[in-house]
């Protein structure tokens, strides 16, 4: 396991798998980030935490090259991925899976050919090659006997264990989860958390784990960036976030419900907009 | 505060039109340039065409039996007006060859698969379906955009021919056992007036009203917003947009033709 920027052991001259460097980003003339910086070390699992709406989701799409900042730069392996060609482009991302936060698996295979598919496409495996790796992999997840069923099929947590298991099929050597254990029922949470631990553990994937579960983030990540504002608010190992004394980590963390983050969506003064003629 | 949405003002609405004609273009050739490996690939190929052709295969046939019928015995009663009801069998055939036929199927066609490609490929995009693909480096316009595209451009003639051959026998139907026209005299005549060139024609249109229904349909699909609205607002588009594309195209290619 690779150390962090701040813990004994690290290696500050390591060049990070992910370099995010002073980017900004806007939607629609909303920005979402205004100066964003991180970095993920190879090898062990960061996490990306923020409250919803903070860009968590945006940042995954930056770092794949589906978007690209309007300011600064976003390396991966070193190399700028907003300015590769497409065929450079998809080289990098056969060496990067990212587990979508719904599954995105194809609804017209079945869940051994939604394993199959990224291999099928870029590998010319023999059949029999094929099957015993589809199934190694399936057997990882625990679902090597649902292997003929249609994702419609499929549980929340079956369907984001499967595409797991499509996410890892190529052998990445970094792995990104969106949101990976949002809408599950514990047991399936744990089991996911299971995986990305065991995956991170026996593969040596870097992990990059987008969340706002922070109890399950505490559980599993080396080191963890909290997103608020554009920015970076605070980093660190998820025992060191805290004991920070800034009040949007202490919101985030103890869950308060108003805060630096408000309860309420700007609005006009509620009395005088109750008193208003309705037009 | 209440926005107030005005309506585009002219120029900025021929802009409009403009960029979307732009955009269509370049999403063409992007398109044509991943045919070839579609092609490489017959299974995925052989698949669209039967979802496109195979499965628009009733409703062609069906509506070619009518259509074929309501030309038998409005061409018989114009005919027998001026006292030519044995020309029966050339004004259908010519009729329902050149024109009725690759209308009628293109129409039917943007109808039932040009609305079944834009919303498949609409909701894959607003499942996460396409960005999957784009994240495991497969580009979807090669494996999702391209096989449907040329599945609708091979489909449309093959359904225009079955279409018109039922027509054909519902003019027959019609005219030879309903209203008496000789049998010999329906089928010679047909042969007689029917050369390679109107065939030809018939060909044609319905290539390019193949190429059009099936551009449009996988354009709109695959930029339709990723909302059950913005999935339904890409369909209607498939359908308006190829109904009018399809008649303005077919006078143009009739007066080339001529």
């Amino acid at each position: 396991m690779n150390a962090y920027p701040g813990q004994p052991g690290a290696d500050v001259h390591e060049e990070p798998l992910v370099d995010v460097r002073d980017v900004h980003y806007a939607i629609g003339g909303h920005a979402v980030f205004s100066g964003l910086n991180l970095q993920v070390r190879p090898g062990a699992i960061t996490a990306i935490m923020g409250p919803s709406g903070t860009g968590k989701t945006t940042l995954l799409r930056l770092i794949m090259g589906e978007l690209a900042p309007s300011r600064g730069r976003v390396r991966v392996f070193g190399q700028d991925v907003a300015t590769l060609p497409r065929e450079r482009l998809y080289a990098l991302r056969r060496r990067v899976g990212l587990l979508f936060q719904s599954g995105a698996l194809l609804t017209d295979l079945s869940v051994f050919d939604n394993v199959a598919f990224p291999v099928r496409e870029h590998a010319k495996l023999p059949e029999p090659v094929l099957r015993e790796l589809v199934l190694m992999k399936l057997q990882a997840v625990g679902l090597r006997g649902a292997a003929e069923l249609m994702p419609s099929e499929l549980s929340g947590g079956m369907a984001r264990r499967v595409a797991l298991a499509r996410a890892i099929v190529m052998d990445p050597e970094v792995l990104l989860y969106d949101e990976p254990f949002v809408g599950l029922d514990p047991i399936s949470v744990g089991v996911i958390r299971r995986l990305i631990e065991s995956l991170n553990r026996t593969l040596s994937i870097t992990s990059v784990v987008v969340s706002h579960d922070v109890q399950e983030i505490n559980s599993i990540a080396h080191y963890a960036y909290l997103l608020s504002g554009g920015s970076v608010v605070a980093e660190g190992a998820p025992a060191q976030l805290k004991g920070e004394s800034a009040q949007v980590v202490q919101q985030f963390i103890s869950g308060a419900p108003d805060g630096p983050v408000p309860f309420h969506y700007p609005a006009p003064d509620y009395f005088e907009q109750l008193l208003e003629r309705p037009r | 505060m209440v926005a107030v949405v005005r309506p585009a003002r002219r120029p900025w609405r021929l802009l409009e039109a403009l960029r979307k004609l732009g955009a269509v273009g370049l999403f063409l050739l992007r398109l044509l340039g991943q045919c070839p490996l579609s092609l490489s690939r017959p299974r995925l190929l052989v698949a669209q065409i039967y979802n496109s052709g195979a499965r628009s295969l009733v409703i062609v046939m069906l509506s070619g039996l009518f259509l074929g019928m309501v030309v038998g015995l409005q061409g018989y009663d114009l005919l027998a007006r001026f006292g030519s009801s044995s020309a029966l069998g050339e004004a259908a055939a010519l009729s329902l060859i050149k024109e009725l036929g690759p209308v009628i199927t293109a129409l039917l066609f943007a109808g039932r698969a040009g609305t079944a490609l834009a919303s498949e490929i609409g909701l894959m995009g607003a499942t996460d379906q396409l960005a999957a693909m784009d994240m495991m480096a497969v580009d979807p316009m090669r494996y999702v955009v391209a096989p449907r595209f040329l599945g609708g451009l091979i489909a449309l003639p093959l359904l225009t021919a079955i279409f018109d051959c039922i027509g054909l026998y519902g003019a027959q139907l019609v005219g030879v056992q309903m209203m008496g026209v000789e049998s010999g005299t329906f089928w010679s005549q047909m042969q007689s007036a029917v050369g390679l060139r109107d065939i030809y024609e018939g060909v044609i249109k319905s290539l390019v009203f193949g190429a059009v229904c099936s551009l449009l349909a996988v354009y709109e699909g695959f930029h339709s917003e990723p909302t059950a609205e913005g999935v339904g607002l890409a369909t209607t588009r498939t359908v308006v947009n190829s109904a009018v594309l399809i008649l303005l195209l077919d006078y143009v290619l009739t007066a080339v033709f001529l």
